[in-house]
């Protein structure tokens, strides 16, 4: 598959706008616990922004914030430049949130095409109660999609169950672009997968970059984000320690700041940053 | 139709890539090995081919394969077939339904009860009978998907509460476990030939007249007509095997039987799919009741006991996981077509009804054993 170069570069046609989402200082408190302690991140149009951060540091109370399953406790919260406030995650997917969680919400025994349409499916004509699937439009687009994203003749009445890791992490996405995602959030997309797989996943999401996505990327994987990461987001303790451009950060500072713990740098160092 | 569009445009791509041309032509061969060695009912038609061999050779000249022995074996069949699509599509959807047996006892004695004793007009009470089935399989749905425990132990529940209730009931109003005399009460009426008439009398005259099948003694057909029982078979299995493969609750069947979790996530209905699946077994259940009791002019507290396991094990040979998700309609049909053969088939050939428990464990457990490596083979992936 080859990818053409205009896909490859970060859209910057989206200056003048506002971004994509923005949040400023969001607390999120549960019970006694402080899970974000004041954490600012934007995402733009266009760009891949990678979210990093160690177990423990915030990143999946911070998404599902975004993606409508916490409420923030206190901050702000603005979708293309409008504050928001979700009571459930269907309201964040209607304006175009879509997140692809690590189980993927994907049924091996299932084919391509029934996982692509579970629960949108296409229907062609109805008959009293029973809505008929257009099967065969559902076939040819996730042929089409599939064919895109570099899984070529393959038949998509397969189950996924068949499909390599690294593929069913894309059709996953391949199917939250066609549903009309904006912002797509790729809860570790490569985090259980070889490096072949990895590769073609990150391929495809700069593939999909091209279309003027908004991407969050979340890893520990810091290799991985600045493969395809526009800027980078690292967050510590439910705060975040910064925003950098990729042009501003080189990847062993990235590293180093991950490691946050003096004594994890140290180990890091030692073992040659490959942490 | 789908698989042609896909081949059409599968050949222009490797036409593009002469170079690797020959590597995806071997691939598409393969991957249509693997799609027709997939399907879930494989292994009950390969089953059923079995049995017809079989019994074809050595039940020659029984008569198990004359008009009137045909009849005997796919009205058996066709009876198993009723329940045993509904079995399937609950099966598909996740769920299990073991009051199934006692559901047709309870709706056989709801026909005959008011009928007998309170000399209710039967067309009402095989309407009373239907919207009580469909009742109590809504609140076995209900509970079921209100308190997350496993259908097995509620519906086992039901099948305690239906079997006692029927039988305290018919003592309680006619100190009696068999009420009989519906076929007189439903002499000439629409149900009674809804449910225990039969069609195409003339076609089947005609054919006694050109000597294609055999006379009774008394002159008539041998078959005087496709019954009834077979007629909703077919048309249960129809309709069922269209709504899972091509409609969009068949999807969700498929998505809330193979991960509720996964197919809530994206907006599935599952509670509203599974609530509905529990209604149709029931459904299905009462459609045999009505069958039976009309049939045999009586209802009897003993009636039907273990039918829910052989819808199961109809179901299970047609290539139903018991985990869900995975199935069809068609290969439950094969299941029950399986089921009449071997039963009727062994009673042709006189052999003691004792073996035809023997086999049917067997092929239970063969089926399984198969269901299973299928199974592992598509988790397994490449």
């Amino acid at each position: 598959m080859t990818a053409s170069s205009g896909l490859d570069s970060p859209a910057t046609a989206t200056e003048g706008q506002p971004p994509l989402i923005e949040v400023r200082d969001l607390v999120k408190h549960f019970g006694p616990v402080v899970a974000l302690a004041g954490v600012s991140l934007t995402v733009r149009a266009g760009e891949i922004h990678c979210l990093l951060g160690d177990n423990g540091a915030g990143k999946s109370t911070l998404i599902k914030t975004l993606s409508g399953v916490h409420r923030p406790t206190a901050g702000d919260f603005l979708f293309e430049g409008k504050p928001v406030r979700f009571s459930n995650p269907r309201e964040a997917l209607d304006l175009g949130i879509a997140t692809v969680s690590q189980d993927l919400a994907m049924i091996p025994l299932l084919s391509i095409t029934r996982n692509f349409f579970m629960g949108r499916e296409p229907v062609k004509n109805r008959l009293g109660p029973f809505s008929f699937m257009d099967m065969g439009a559902a076939d040819r687009i996730v042929h089409e999609d599939m064919r895109r994203i570099g899984i070529d003749v393959r038949d998509p009445q397969q189950p996924v169950g068949t499909l390599s890791g690294g593929e069913r992490q894309c059709v996953a996405i391949a199917r939250a672009v066609h549903f009309g995602a904006k912002l797509l959030i790729l809860d570790e997309p490569t985090s259980a997968l070889g490096v072949a797989q990895t590769s073609m996943v990150l391929k495809f999401v700069r593939q999909v970059r091209g279309k003027g996505l908004g991407m969050i990327f979340i890893t520990h994987n810091v290799r991985h984000a600045y493969a395809v990461g526009d800027r980078f987001t690292v967050l510590n303790r439910g705060k975040t320690l910064g925003t950098f451009a990729k042009s501003q950060i080189k990847l062993d500072q990235l590293q180093t700041m991950m490691a946050g713990d003096k004594e994890l740098q140290e180990l890091s160092a030692e073992l040659g940053g490959t942490v | 139709m789908q698989c042609f569009g896909f081949t059409a445009m599968a050949e222009s791509s490797s036409a593009e890539t002469v170079a690797a041309g020959r590597r995806d032509e071997r691939l598409m061969r393969q991957s249509r090995l693997r799609k027709f060695l997939g399907r879930p009912d494989l292994g009950a038609l390969s089953g059923l081919i079995l049995v017809f061999v079989f019994f074809a050779i050595s039940a020659r000249g029984t008569g198990m394969f004359a008009a009137d022995g045909v009849l005997n074996w796919s009205t058996v069949s066709g009876y198993l077939m009723i329940i045993a699509v509904g079995a399937a599509l609950l099966m598909i959807g996740g769920e299990f339904d073991l009051s199934l047996g006692s559901m047709i006892g309870f709706a056989g004695m709801m026909i005959a009860l008011p009928t007998i004793t309170f000399h209710v007009p039967i067309t009402l009470s095989v309407l009373l009978a239907f919207a009580a089935a469909l009742t109590i399989g809504f609140l076995n749905g209900l509970i079921v998907v209100r308190t997350h425990l496993p259908s097995f132990i509620v519906t086992l529940a039901s099948l305690y509460i239906l079997r006692g209730l029927m039988l305290a009931l018919s003592i309680l109003f006619t100190n009696r476990t068999i009420v009989g005399g519906v076929k007189e009460a439903a002499e000439g009426t629409f149900v009674a030939f809804l449910f225990s008439g039969t069609i195409g009398d003339s076609l089947f005259a005609w054919l006694a007249d050109h000597d294609v099948i055999g006379r009774l003694p008394n002159g008539a057909p041998s078959v005087k007509g496709v019954p009834m029982p077979i007629v909703w078979a077919l048309a249960i299995a129809f309709v069922g095997h269209i709504v899972l493969t091509r409609t969009k609750a068949g999807n969700w069947i498929f998505a809330s039987g193979g991960d509720a979790n996964a197919a809530r996530s994206v907006g599935v209905p599952v509670d509203r799919v599974k609530i509905a699946l529990f209604m149709l077994t029931a459904f299905c259940a009462a459609v045999f009741a009505a069958c039976q009791v009309l049939e045999f002019g009586s209802a009897a507290s003993d009636r039907s006991l273990l039918k829910e396991f052989e819808a199961i094990i109809a179901a299970v040979i047609g290539g139903c996981l018991l985990t869900g998700g995975y199935g069809s309609v068609i290969g439950a049909c094969f299941g029950a077509l399986i089921y009449g053969v071997v039963q009727q088939g062994i009673e042709f050939m006189q052999v003691p009804n004792d073996w035809f428990r023997v086999f049917l464990g067997g092929m239970l457990l063969i089926a399984v054993l198969f269901n299973n490596l299928i199974r592992r083979r598509i988790m397994s992936g490449r």
